[in-house]
């Protein structure tokens, strides 16, 4: 693999001239905070609606899960370019979500949702909230279920409140899957691209621009500069590479 | 008072799990009114059926060669799938069965190509196609993805839970290794399998950065592709894209709820 993207390096022979160049790149550094951002906000908050609600939908009492279950998985199987077009319509500056928060007096005035960088970043992390937190959902539940359920029961019976068996018991037990999704969620959030692409195309003025989207546009949109594009990726591999180890770090602290 | 705190918490929980439905369901069903509305009462935000939806599947059939579009992405996802299944399943089993001390450190160097995102190696992997004269065909959307790390993986994880005194029973009555993988083994992790054929269906059919970087005639393009371009122009009519969108979506639907009752078996990993 290695081998490969030093292939598409050779392409520019300029020493360093391409790391220079990614110093001094606004568009660049814009499109790292941005990811930045994407990531910083949009992973916790899924990761912990996954688990509240894995741990709703695993009390074997609770009435219509199968349904609940089902309706939550639900946006998993669409397309994340269908997806991303519905939100797209949805976000319409007089479309649908402005009528409802309006009727529901939300707010007073509609907002221009995909015009402003603000609103535009909370309309992508909204989006892919809506689109994952299933599919991490299924995972916590799949792991809860393999929990011995003596366990709960043993600690019922000394009289542990419902929190405390979820944050000392289901948290502890689900660590390992905790720690997968965390590092899965955080390499799909660093290489989000069709979101941004097709929801806002990177605007207004860059501000959804991700590093994937800057590679694509550096690659086949602008004057193709195929070793600086390969400079950039390079920054990608760096991030997962640090992030998955600080995250492996974190959670073999916790154990001791 | 503590049974009121319960009713509480109980309709609390209801509450957001309701709202939860809710919220990942009215998409959906904004896409099914949608393929009933003109373009302009979508963007208004009727959410109410119209009458539409004729003129905007008509639309759609005059505007892109849909059959040849489904059939491509049909393709492409179909023996994609039947590939990455048999060429992963068979290097998930071989990873658990056959020990040896290379086997782990091939399996490291695997992992490892895991946390590499696409984003990272498509520039190369586009200059390779180039150089192969791959590109613009669809062999160059399969090789990079049939051998499939995640799936590997993933096999290898549920072959751990194989009972290994099956595989030794059946070599005392005298099977091969590709009969005990074929007779034994496929039907035996079924759920898996289950589980693996929605995963990989799945990003197939709704792959498309790497298809938007390859295919570039219109008689290649896959439906994903159509979809986008049709959303991107710069009055899209929304109707025709609805009844597109609907489309891109039935097959992984249908997909889901075909398997979905083996889908959770398949993640823990349950034998039967």
């Amino acid at each position: 693999m290695s081998f490969q993207t030093g292939r598409g390096m050779s392409h520019s022979f300029g020493g360093l001239t391409n790391i220079i160049r990614l110093t001094q790149d606004p568009v660049f550094l814009r499109a790292l905070t941005n990811t930045g951002i994407f990531l910083v906000v949009q992973v916790p908050i899924m990761i912990v609606l996954a688990l509240l609600f894995a741990a709703a939908l695993n009390n074997p009492k609770l009435r219509f899960r199968g349904f609940f279950r089902t309706a939550i998985f639900l946006p998993c199987v669409t397309s994340l370019v269908a997806y991303s077009i519905l939100f797209k319509s949805m976000f319409a500056s007089d479309g649908v979500i402005n009528d409802l928060a309006i009727a529901l007096h939300l707010m007073d005035a509609p907002i221009s949702w995909l015009g402003d960088p603000f609103w535009a970043r909370t309309v992508i992390i909204l989006a892919i909230t809506w689109r994952w937190t299933g599919y991490n959902m299924i995972f916590y539940l799949a792991a809860m279920q393999n929990v011995d359920k003596s366990i709960y029961e043993a600690a019922r019976i000394d009289g542990v409140p419902a929190w405390a068996r979820f944050v000392y018991i289901t948290l502890p037990m689900l660590k390992p899957v905790i720690l997968f999704t965390t590092v899965i969620s955080t390499i799909g959030t660093l290489q989000l691209f069709d979101e941004v692409n097709n929801i806002t195309m990177g605007g207004p003025s860059d501000s959804t621009l991700t590093l994937s989207l800057y590679i694509y546009n550096l690659t086949f949109k602008f004057m193709p500069s195929l070793g600086y594009a390969a400079t950039v990726s390079y920054v990608i591999v760096i991030l997962v590479a640090v992030l998955s180890f600080l995250q492996f770090l974190v959670a073999r602290d916790r154990k001791a | 008072m503590t049974r009121i705190f319960a009713q509480l918490r109980l309709g609390l929980v209801y509450g957001a799990l309701s709202l939860a439905a809710f919220v990942s369901i009215f998409p959906f069903f904004w896409m099914l009114v949608g393929t009933t509305n003109t373009a302009n009462d979508i963007i208004k935000g009727k959410v109410t059926f119209g009458s539409a939806l004729f003129d905007n599947i008509a639309n759609l059939f005059a505007q892109v060669d849909m059959l040849q579009v489904f059939w491509n992405s049909a393709f492409l996802a179909i023996v994609g799938t039947i590939l990455t299944l048999a060429i992963s399943s068979l290097a998930g089993y071989a990873f658990e069965m056959f020990p040896s001390k290379t086997r782990e450190r091939v399996f490291a160097v695997l992992l490892l190509t895991l946390s590499i995102p696409f984003a990272a190696i498509m520039v190369p992997l586009f200059v390779m196609m180039a150089k192969l004269t791959l590109i613009n065909t669809f062999t160059a959307i399969l090789l990079p993805s049939i051998a499939s790390v995640f799936i590997i993986f993933y096999f290898r994880q549920a072959t751990k839970a194989f009972p290994h005194e099956l595989r030794d029973a059946a070599k005392i009555d005298g099977l091969k290794e590709w009969q005990i993988f074929l007779y034994i083994y496929l039907p035996v992790m079924r759920s898996t399998y289950a589980a693996a054929i929605i995963i990989v269906f799945m990003a197939n059919w709704n792959n498309y950065l790497w298809p938007l970087i390859v295919l570039q005639t219109n008689d290649n393009k896959t439906l994903t592709l159509v979809v986008s371009s049709l959303a991107s122009s710069y009055y899209p009519d929304y109707g025709v894209v609805m009844v597109a969108t609907v489309l891109a979506t039935l097959p992984t639907i249908i997909v889901f709820f075909l398997l979905q009752r083996r889908f959770v078996e398949g993640l823990t990993g349950s034998v039967k």
